[in-house]
C-alpha cells in the first residue's frame, strides 16, 4: 500500500498521469494541482489529431500557391505564405509543444515573449542594418570612386 | 517505513497547502524533535524532488529557446545575402519543390507520430511507445536521406555552398537544421534503448518529454525553412 502511494505521488510530480491512475488522485483530492501545470490535460488523441489537420491544410496552401502560381504578383504570394508561416507556428505551439498561460506557472510563456522580443529586435535591427550597410558602403558617383583610399 | 511516508504523502497530496508548509517546515527545522522531525525530512525530500521534475522541462525549454537564436541568425544572414547569386543559380533554378513537399510531410508525420508515442506513455504501455518511437526514427532518417540526396545533387550540379553568397547561407541554414534533425535521432535511439531497458520510470518519462519538446520544435524551424527558403526563393 505504502509504495503504491508513493509512487501514484512520483507521478503526480512529473504532471504525467495516465487516465488509468486517475481515480487514484481523486481519493487524494488533487486534481487542481495538475491543472496548474497543465501538462498531462493537454496531451490527448484529439489535440494531436487537430494540430496535425491544421498543420497539414496550413502547409498544403503555400506549396499549392507556390506551386500552382495562383496569385498573378509573387508579392502577395510571399506576404500570404509567410502569414499562413506565422499562423502554423503557432498551432505547433498550442497543439504539439502544448504552449498555454499556465505551464511551469506561466515561465514558459514569459521566456518565450522574451525570445520573441529578442527575435524581434535582431532580426529586424540585423536586416535593416545590413541592408544600409550595403547602400552606405558603395561608392555613388565616379567623383567618389576616384576619392576612395 | 509506513508511519513516515503516509504523513508526508498526506501533505503533498494538499497541492494548496505546499507552499504554506514550506515556511512552516523552515521554522520547525532547527529544533531536533524527535518524531515530528522524521516527517519534515520526508517532506522536504518531496518537495524538492517536485522542483527538479519541472525544472528541467521549463530548463530545457530556455535551451529551445536560445537554439531558436541561431536559427534566427542565420535566418538573418539568409534575408541578407540570399538574393546575392553572384551570377550563379538562383533559388527558382535550383530549388526542387516536390521533393520538398515530400521532406515538408515526412518531419510533419514524425511530429504526429512522436505525439502518439507520448500518448502511449501516457497509458504506460512500453512496446507502443517503442513502436511509434521507431516509427518517428524512420521518418526522420528518410527526411535526412532526402536532404543528403538534395545536397549531394547541389553538389554535383556545381552549386556547392561556395559558389555564392546565397549557396553559403542555404546550406549554412538547412545544414544546421538536418544536424539538429540528426542528432534528434541519435538522441530517440538511445532513449528507445534506456525505455526498452528501464521502462517508463519518471526519468525516462522526463527525457521522452524533452526530445517531444526539441522534434516539435524542429518542426516549427522546419515551417521556417521552406516557407522563407524554399517557397519564397521559387517566386519569381
Amino acid at each position: 500500500m505504502t509504495t503504491t502511494t508513493t509512487a501514484v505521488h512520483n507521478t503526480d510530480l512529473l504532471d504525467l498521469d495516465p487516465p488509468g491512475h486517475a481515480e487514484h488522485d481523486h481519493g487524494h483530492g488533487h486534481d487542481e494541482h495538475d491543472d496548474d501545470h497543465g501538462g498531462a490535460s493537454h496531451s490527448t488523441f484529439k489535440g494531436y489529431m487537430t494540430g496535425f489537420v491544421l498543420a497539414v491544410i496550413l502547409t498544403v496552401i503555400p506549396f499549392w500557391l507556390v506551386m500552382g502560381k495562383v496569385l498573378p504578383n509573387s508579392n502577395i504570394t510571399g506576404l500570404v505564405i509567410l502569414g499562413i508561416a506565422a499562423v502554423q507556428i503557432v498551432v505547433h505551439m498550442i497543439y504539439f509543444l502544448h504552449m498555454n498561460t499556465r505551464s511551469e506557472g506561466g515561465w514558459s510563456l514569459l521566456a518565450l515573449a522574451f525570445t520573441v522580443v529578442l527575435l524581434g529586435i535582431m532580426l529586424s535591427g540585423s536586416i535593416w542594418v545590413m541592408y544600409h550597410l550595403n547602400a552606405n558602403m558603395m561608392p555613388h558617383t565616379m567623383q567618389e570612386m576616384k576619392n576612395m583610399p | 517505513m509506513t508511519a513516515t511516508t503516509f504523513p508526508a504523502a498526506g501533505n503533498a497530496a494538499n497541492g494548496a497547502r505546499g507552499g504554506a508548509s514550506l515556511d512552516g517546515k523552515a521554522k520547525a527545522q532547527p529544533p531536533a524533535n524527535a518524531s515530528p522531525d522524521a516527517q519534515t525530512d520526508t517532506q522536504f525530500y518531496l518537495q524538492t524532488e517536485h522542483h527538479p521534475a519541472n525544472g528541467t522541462l521549463l530548463g530545457f525549454w530556455m535551451y529551445l529557446l536560445s537554439d531558436s537564436l541561431i536559427f534566427a541568425v542565420l535566418f538573418a544572414v539568409y534575408a541578407v545575402v540570399g538574393r546575392s547569386y553572384a551570377a550563379g543559380p538562383s533559388g527558382a533554378e535550383l530549388f526542387d519543390l516536390p521533393l520538398v513537399a515530400v521532406n515538408t510531410s515526412m518531419l510533419l508525420l514524425s511530429s504526429i507520430t512522436y505525439g502518439f508515442a507520448m500518448l502511449e506513455m501516457q497509458r504506460r504501455r512500453v512496446k507502443p511507445v517503442l513502436v511509434w518511437l521507431a516509427v518517428t526514427g524512420l521518418l526522420g532518417c528518410v527526411f535526412i536521406g532526402l536532404e543528403l540526396y538534395e545536397f549531394a545533387h547541389l553538389i554535383h550540379e556545381g552549386a556547392g555552398p561556395q559558389r555564392s553568397a546565397f549557396l553559403s547561407a542555404f546550406f549554412t541554414l538547412v545544414g544546421t537544421h538536418g544536424l539538429h534533425v540528426t542528432f534528434g535521432i541519435v538522441w530517440l535511439v538511445v532513449l528507445m534503448v534506456q525505455v526498452s531497458r528501464g521502462g517508463l520510470m519518471p526519468e525516462n518519462r522526463r527525457r521522452l518529454m524533452c526530445l517531444s519538446m526539441f522534434w516539435h520544435f524542429l518542426d516549427v524551424v522546419w515551417i521556417g525553412v521552406f516557407t522563407f527558403i524554399y517557397l519564397m526563393g521559387s517566386l519569381p
